[in-house]
């Protein structure tokens, strides 16, 4: 397990985002509050707040994104900061520079607020704990560790239509396995009280000591989903499959799919959320993502506002500002 | 405190005249909120209480991070072309309100802002001026006016104020 606590500064001030390992109930709603009032920036004819005007935000992504690099790009113009994408597959990293070179050089031009996103796990808890001070870095996907920016996404959407976490039960459908989004999405849902977690797949794609995390294990979709209030179903990550773990995806989405028949399994307010990119027909069905009980594209819009909170949020942490 | 607000009412509809119907009150957080309220009301106005949370249009950001609890702004009608009257309870730098204006303009284009305050004190940064005025106030740098309560009870203290947190 990765030390979350190099994300805090000496006075337990969120200074990185880097997952949502011990973050309490409290720090995780103060982000949600504060996101709440970037969502309503939205509203307005002019989309823009001047809060983070001359600073420069790096999206320094290793690994391919749509909907999270754009979403973390809009946040920041929303939020009046300049933004540099790094196409890293171009980049000098594919000359031999290494990382914590490429952060070195991004510093000396004076940018101080980065977003990566690196197939290995832990990647951006290295480079957090080895910048200086006035550096602040988010975790926008490490391997198979963490995505908090998502997890934090999916409660506050959660939040928005049932916000009585303690009461909730929970489903996280899926590759279990090679989900960073899942483990992020179990510590966010626990740090809010929520009891009835429980983790759905095949068993060669569930972890093995998956219940320590605090959530029941099911390889039974039909009795795992019975009377859940929310159910979230995870990308099957084709390209982080090494092994024969899956007999093909027909019989995926036959055993473990979700259909507007096994929706019918939980309860009839029940909301389904998919942190996407989704395969139709693969983990969900075309009628269930796009039917009424859907809300995946609220999702994208709830990205923009829980972004511009945790760039504001630890940007404002900043070293000499009163606790 | 009520005379202080009767005579403001007055001097806010004799500037308004025949537009005070479709004048829009905009409170800023929190304390200026209660004023318009209290104001909103003399002038018996049919259009919505408005508010501005100035938080995120501060200028102190970069030097003591974001304030702890952010709250809402509410302008749920269009500001185009309209007569608004800014609202809060003491006017001192002049900061809070430049941030006001700002945001102000991310709504719209007003056709007029006046700007009512409850406190003038000494102690202004900016070239900033308040319309209608509830009473003018000589304070000495470390001592703080705020409203105690909802009710619009003031309370003058004479601690240090920390550095851009107060107006």
């Amino acid at each position: 397990m990765i030390d979350g606590d190099v994300q805090f500064d000496a006075n337990g001030r969120l200074r990185h985002c880097l997952t949502t390992e011990g973050l309490s109930g409290d720090q995780v709603r103060e982000i949600l509050d504060l996101a709440e009032s970037f969502a309503d920036v939205n509203d307005k004819s002019i989309k823009k707040v001047p809060l983070l005007r001359g600073h420069t935000v790096v999206n320094l992504f290793f690994e391919t994104s749509t909907r999270t690099r754009s979403t973390f790009e809009l946040a920041a113009k929303r939020l009046s900061a300049d933004v540099l994408n790094i196409d890293v597959a171009r980049s000098a990293t594919t000359k031999g520079e290494s990382l914590l070179d490429t952060i070195a050089n991004l510093r000396a031009m004076q940018c101080e607020l980065f977003v990566m996103r690196h197939p290995d796990s832990g990647a951006a808890h290295y480079v957090a704990g080895h910048v200086d001070e006035a550096v602040h870095v988010i975790n926008a996907g490490d391997g198979q560790h963490a995505h908090p920016t998502q997890a934090l996404l999916d409660v506050f959407t959660i939040r928005r239509h049932k916000p009585a976490f303690a009461d909730l039960s929970v489903a996280i459908v899926g590759d279990l396995r090679h989900s960073r989004v899942a483990r992020s999405q179990i510590h966010a849902l626990r740090a809010l009280g929520t009891r009835d977690i429980r983790v759905i797949g095949p068993r060669t794609l569930l972890p093995a000591a998956v219940e320590s995390l605090g959530v029941t294990a099911h390889d039974d979709i039909d009795r795992g989903i019975a009377d859940v209030d929310v159910i979230i179903m995870l990308r099957l990550q084709r390209e982080r499959m090494e092994h024969a773990l899956l007999p093909s995806e027909r019989e995926y989405f036959a055993g473990w799919g979700l259909t507007p028949e096994r929706l019918r399994r939980a309860r009839p307010d029940a909301i389904v959320l998919h942190p996407g990119p989704t395969n139709r027909g693969v983990e969900i069905h075309s009628a269930v993502a796009d039917g009424p009980q859907s809300v995946i594209l609220e999702q994208v819009t709830n990205g923009i506002a829980v972004r511009m909170a945790v760039m504001a949020l630890i940007t404002g942490n900043a070293p000499g500002q009163p606790a | 405190m009520a005379g202080w607000l009767d005579r403001m009412s007055r001097e806010i509809t004799a500037a308004c005249g025949e537009r005070l119907p479709d004048l829009l009150v905009v409170g800023i957080h929190t304390g200026g909120v209660h004023v318009a309220r209290a104001l909103r009301a003399r002038l018996a106005l049919q259009t919505p209480l408005c508010a501005l949370d100035i938080s995120f249009y501060r200028d102190d950001f970069q030097r003591i991070g974001l304030h702890p609890r952010v709250g809402r702004s509410e302008l749920p009608v269009s500001i185009d072309d309209r007569e608004i009257l800014l609202v809060d309870d003491v006017l001192y730098s002049g900061r809070t309100v430049r941030a006001a204006l700002n945001e102000l303009f991310d709504y719209g284009r007003p056709a007029r802002v006046m700007l009512a305050v409850l406190i003038e004190r000494t102690g202004h940064e900016l070239p900033i001026r308040a319309d209608f005025i509830g009473r003018s106030m000589d304070l000495a740098h470390d001592q703080r006016v705020r409203l105690a309560s909802p009710a619009l009870d003031l309370e003058v203290l004479d601690r240090p104020h920390r550095s851009g947190r107060d107006d």
